[in-house]
């Protein structure tokens, strides 16, 4: 079929009011489906029953879903990766089981429809509603306790943030029962994801899914570098920063940097799919490179912008647990900022292959080795502040070490990939899939259960279940050497990614070693759970009076667990790197008296009504339902502009209820005393 | 207090009420600003329009240079950067993205002319008839 | 250092907190947020300038620049945007001296010269649509239309909320909230005025000396 006759008749045949849905969009002759959404549909009615009966809706409107204070938001955002990475995660085992069964003649369970539709969901869930929720929701937890500050500079945008990516997300969930999911990677290259070769709904859905949840990770960006620039305790300059929010501010600087290219890129394809406009057509003048050389320079930043916020907790967790000062902490700090810039003058080594040549892939080749250097130099620092420390093995320790010794494996085949010559060979190849997973699950998700070990107290006031956080450290960290190492050998013996049989049954037995891998990370997953519901139930003998169970450095352990409302009741002063270890050391006397009011934003439920007017819009804009795009977006002017008039958006917490607060604090510490 | 009473700076900072620090110009600073904005378009369109250079080579990198001129007239004129507000964040700001922008433009512009050369090697009279 | 009060205490101790409620101004972060955010618009741009950069030779055997651009018209719709500058400017001016009804005059002298830029660009597209010459028609085209449109998408954006803004300043006059989005929009409005620069030049300008 070719490109014009495909425009032509794209908007053929459409229903006024449904445009291209109708009942066959639902996807009934997929059992596999079926009972996925019987499964979804019945857990759903459950959750909601269990709502009303305990009448717990109106308490999570008011308390959660209209909050701007930023410990809920961040709180809110981890609950959102948590449940998309078990979403992600069962894209990801069935992967492993198609390629373990596919051999000698064999087709597996999934067909190439359903297949291609599972890798392209299982990246793009990964990263977008995986990490990126994970990475920002960390960030809007620590930071402002960490720079001692009541809340972000723009609270309200902050929950409005965080909703549109969760309307982003459920935009994804969509595609699973309703029409279907990209079949193209995560990257929907074109011409593949052209109108011509992709007339369906799946790289719509996709499109619209990243352009909603990336307006929520820019604006989120914006918050959290205004926050950390301006809100600042007093005393605390720039490099007396706790290296987390260092190491968060060159992040939300590169998703600033960063994400805009990606919404361009977005609209570019969008509008050569639904204009008919030639950018990365194959004719008419369009460039189909020019998708990959722009979706790059998104691209490449993001890996950092994953990875960054995690070498700071791991910087606070070595610290804390060597009960030293971090080594080098102004190396740290630069070794931070130069990644920053590096990482965008690299993107071109994803397409080494495209045909640039010498000159073009030598200069990429060059910045990407370049880039390990600081690299390097931060791992070193781990080391050296390790070197003679008294090193305590709680888990947020043993997840650190364990990524030490995973990301430089992942770092060194990453430098092995940047020799465009090795590239040529090892380009789009299981090697390749080996690497990144590598170095973003040795990175940033090891990183994540490190912050989540180590943060956890803080958030809930009780610590997690040592034990059943073992079990799963244990079987993530053998499992994942299980399921990657054996990818590395077949990349190197010239497996492409992304195939759904095979003919040489000689490559089935590493297969089936990366399923058993892929198998124990299952169990891993099932036992961080099981800690969750174990801690909870244990919560009192697991509880943290002092609000510093680890004997922590930063400020955030100087406040109770959970923090109040107002995090501080006195703005702290900073004096030194390590703020609270200072404070501690030099007979710091908590003041029990002489409280003021505190002046705090109000909660609002437009950030709810602006993403569900978002997703209304997204959806139609899918399937073709104008209407409905239209008078959501109409919706969404109508609601932000009419947001505008409302000036009151801030309270007073009363000095009483300050000293209330503070005064049970007092009790609490005295009675563990 | 100012906001950016932070650090170092806690001592030397303005006492602006609402935490605003950016400048604000005075007429002069918009008429001057209006002016040299006014001159420095003009040029360029009379030289492309009347072909005043008789290169286009040189016509196109002369009025280049008055973008540029323009864009800081802009700049300092109308948009009031300076050095100084909100510590010198903003025109911080500024410098790294016009690097980005820069790095952006000319990367995509490098990469993608190597392309076209090696993988379509045609004149780009030629490219720009290709259907 | 120069402020000890804030650190120690009179007789020298440190000083671990404040005493009294240290206020973060209301909007403090509000103009420095803002321009982080054009920042990241200005890379939008960037790509789409990178685009025509890279496609706007590709005529497909279609129209090039020199057979489609008015300058003349171009140069007048710049004057538009320029005077639509300076009068913002003017508006500030009245701001800073709390002057509401001159405030207001040139905020709506500004719309106006900021409608009358739509208008003819509106008029230019018209013009080269009813002539063949459309987005689909080649990639210099697509991405020509994407690059001037998106810029004049962010006009009419910045017109709804000038509108918004006069609303807001009619209702509550010119409190240090109205104020601050004032400003917002200033930098707006002019930063709009300096990716048109680029417009003209590299778009019209180069374009008739390809």
């Amino acid at each position: 079929m070719t490109v014009e006759s495909t425009m032509e008749n794209q908007y053929a045949a459409l229903s006024p009011i449904f445009g291209r849905l109708s009942l066959e969009s639902l996807p009934l002759h997929e059992p596999i489906l079926v009972a996925t959404f019987a499964a979804v549909a019945l857990g759903s009615i459950a959750l909601v029953g269990a709502l009303t009966y305990f009448r717990l809706w109106g308490y999570l409107w008011k308390e959660w879903f209209t909050t701007v204070d930023h410990k809920r938001i961040g709180i809110m955002y981890m609950i959102l990766g948590l449940v998309m990475l078990l979403r992600g995660f069962a894209d990801a085992v069935m992967m492993r089981l198609q390629q373990a069964m596919a051999f000698n003649g064999s087709e597996g369970y999934l067909t190439a429809h359903h297949y291609d539709q599972v890798f392209t969901a299982h990246g793009v869930i990964m990263i977008f509603f995986v990490a990126m929720p994970f990475v920002t929701g960390l960030m809007n937890y620590v930071v402002p306790l960490q720079i001692g500050a009541r809340d972000v500079s723009f609270p309200y945008l902050n929950n409005f943030s965080f909703w549109m990516t969760t309307a982003g997300a459920v935009l994804v969930m969509f595609s699973l029962f309703i029409g279907e999911f990209a079949r193209t990677g995560w990257l929907a290259y074109p011409p593949l994801s052209n109108i011509g070769y992709s007339p369906d709904v799946g790289v719509d859905y996709y499109i619209w899914a990243l352009q909603i949840a990336g307006v929520g990770t820019l604006l989120s960006g914006v918050n959290l570098v205004a926050t950390i620039v301006k809100m600042r305790a007093p005393g605390m300059s720039m490099m007396k920063m706790p290296v987390f929010t260092w190491t968060a501010l060159c992040t939300n600087v590169l998703i600033v940097a960063a994400f805009p290219v990606l919404t361009a890129v977005m609209a570019l394809l969008s509008l050569d799919r639904y204009v008919g406009t030639n950018f990365f057509t194959n004719d008419f003048g369009g460039s189909p490179m020019m998708y990959v050389n722009l979706i790059w320079i998104w691209g490449h930043p993001e890996v950092y912008i994953l990875i960054l916020p995690l070498f700071g907790v791991f910087s606070e967790v070595t610290s804390t647990f060597t009960g030293k000062r971090l080594f080098g902490y102004t190396s740290m700090v630069y070794a931070t900022v130069v990644i920053t810039i590096l990482s965008y003058i690299v993107w071109l080594h994803h397409f080494f292959t495209m045909g640039s040549g010498a000159s073009v892939n030598s200069f990429f080749g060059i910045t990407t080795m370049v880039i390990s250097i600081p690299t390097g130099a931060k791992l070193f620092n781990w080391l050296f502040t390790m070197y003679r420390g008294r090193i305590r093995f709680e888990l947020p320790m043993m997840w650190t070490v364990a990524f030490m010794l995973t990301f430089v494996v992942g770092g060194m085949t990453g430098v092995l990939l940047a020799v465009p010559p090795a590239d040529f060979v090892l380009h789009n190849s299981l090697f390749l899939i080996a690497h990144f997973h590598n170095v973003i699950i040795g990175g940033v998700l090891f990183g994540l259960f490190a912050a989540i070990n180590y943060w956890f107290p803080k958030a809930f006031g009780f610590r997690l279940d040592p034990f059943w956080g073992k079990v799963s450290f244990w079987a993530w960290v053998v499992g994942f050497w299980l399921a990657f190492m054996p990818l590395y050998v077949l990349g190197l013996m010239g497996v492409t990614r992304r195939m759904r049989v095979f003919d040489d049954p000689s490559l089935q037995i590493w297969f089936v070693i990366a399923a058993f891998g892929a198998a124990l990370i299952a169990i891993g997953i099932a036992a961080m759970l099981v800690q969750f519901a174990v801690s909870y139930l244990k919560r009192d003998q697991l509880r943290d009076t002092t609000g510093d169970p680890w004997n922590g450095r930063t400020l955030e352990w100087s406040t109770s667990s959970p923090p109040p409302d107002y995090n501080f009741a006195f703005t702290p002063v900073i004096h030194d790197l390590d703020a609270w270890y200072d404070m501690k050391s030099r007979g710091y006397v908590r003041p029990t008296g002489g409280y003021r009011p505190i002046h705090m934003p109000k909660n609002t439920g437009t950030g709810v009504i602006l993403a569900a007017l978002s997703l209304g819009c997204g959806f139609g804009l899918v399937w073709y339902i104008w209407w409905l795009a239209a008078l959501s977006f109409a919706g969404v002017l109508a609601v932000a502009i009419g947001h505008s008039f409302n000036y009151k958006r801030d309270f007073y917490i009363p000095a009483e209820t300050v000293e209330k607060t503070e005064d049970e604090r007092t009790r609490l510490l005295a009675a563990g005393a | 207090m100012s906001t950016d009473a932070h650090g170092d700076h806690a001592g030397h900072h303005e006492d602006h009420g609402h935490g605003d620090a950016h400048g604000h110009g005075t007429l002069r600073d918009y008429v001057t600003g209006f002016i040299l904005a006014a001159i420095l378009t003009a040029i360029p369109f009379w030289l492309v329009m009347t072909d005043a250079l008789g290169d286009n080579q040189l016509t196109a990198l002369v009025i280049m240079g008055f973008a540029v001129a323009q864009v800081v007239v802009h700049m300092i004129y109308f948009l009031h950067m300076n050095a100084r507000s909100e510590g010198g964040w903003t025109i911080m700001a500024l410098i790294f993205t016009i690097v980005l922008v820069v790095i952006a433009l000319t990367g995509s512009l490098w990469v993608m002319y190597h392309l076209n050369t090696n993988m379509m090697p045609m004149s780009p009279h030629d490219m720009s008839q290709m259907p | 250092m120069a402020d000890t009060s804030l650190t120690m205490t009179q007789s020298g101790a440190p000083r671990f907190h404040l005493e009294e409620e240290h206020h973060h101004a209301e909007g403090g972060s509000t103009m420095l947020g803002f321009w982080i955010y054009l920042m990241s618009d200005c890379l939008i741009f960037a790509i789409l300038f990178a685009c025509y950069g890279v496609l706007g030779g590709n005529y497909a055997a279609g129209p090039s620049p020199r057979d489609l651009f008015d300058l003349p018209l171009v140069a007048l719709n710049t004057t538009m945007l320029l005077f639509s500058s300076i009068t913002y400017g003017f508006a500030m001016l009245a701001m800073e001296k709390g002057a509401i009804g001159r405030t207001q005059g040139w905020l709506a002298i500004t719309g106006l010269f900021g409608a009358a830029f739509l208008g003819i660009e509106l008029y230019e597209f018209a013009h080269l649509i009813h002539e063949g010459a459309t987005p689909q028609r080649s990639a210099f085209l697509s991405s020509f239309f994407t690059l001037v449109g998106t810029h004049g998408l962010h006009v009419t954006f910045g017109i709804v909320w000038l509108v918004t803004l006069m609303v807001q300043v009619a209702r509550r006059g010119l409190i240090p909230a109205n104020r601050r989005r004032l400003m917002c929009l200033s930098l707006f409005w002019h930063f709009l005025d300096v990716i048109w620069i680029g417009v003209f030049t590299f778009v019209y300008l180069m374009g008739m000396l390809r």
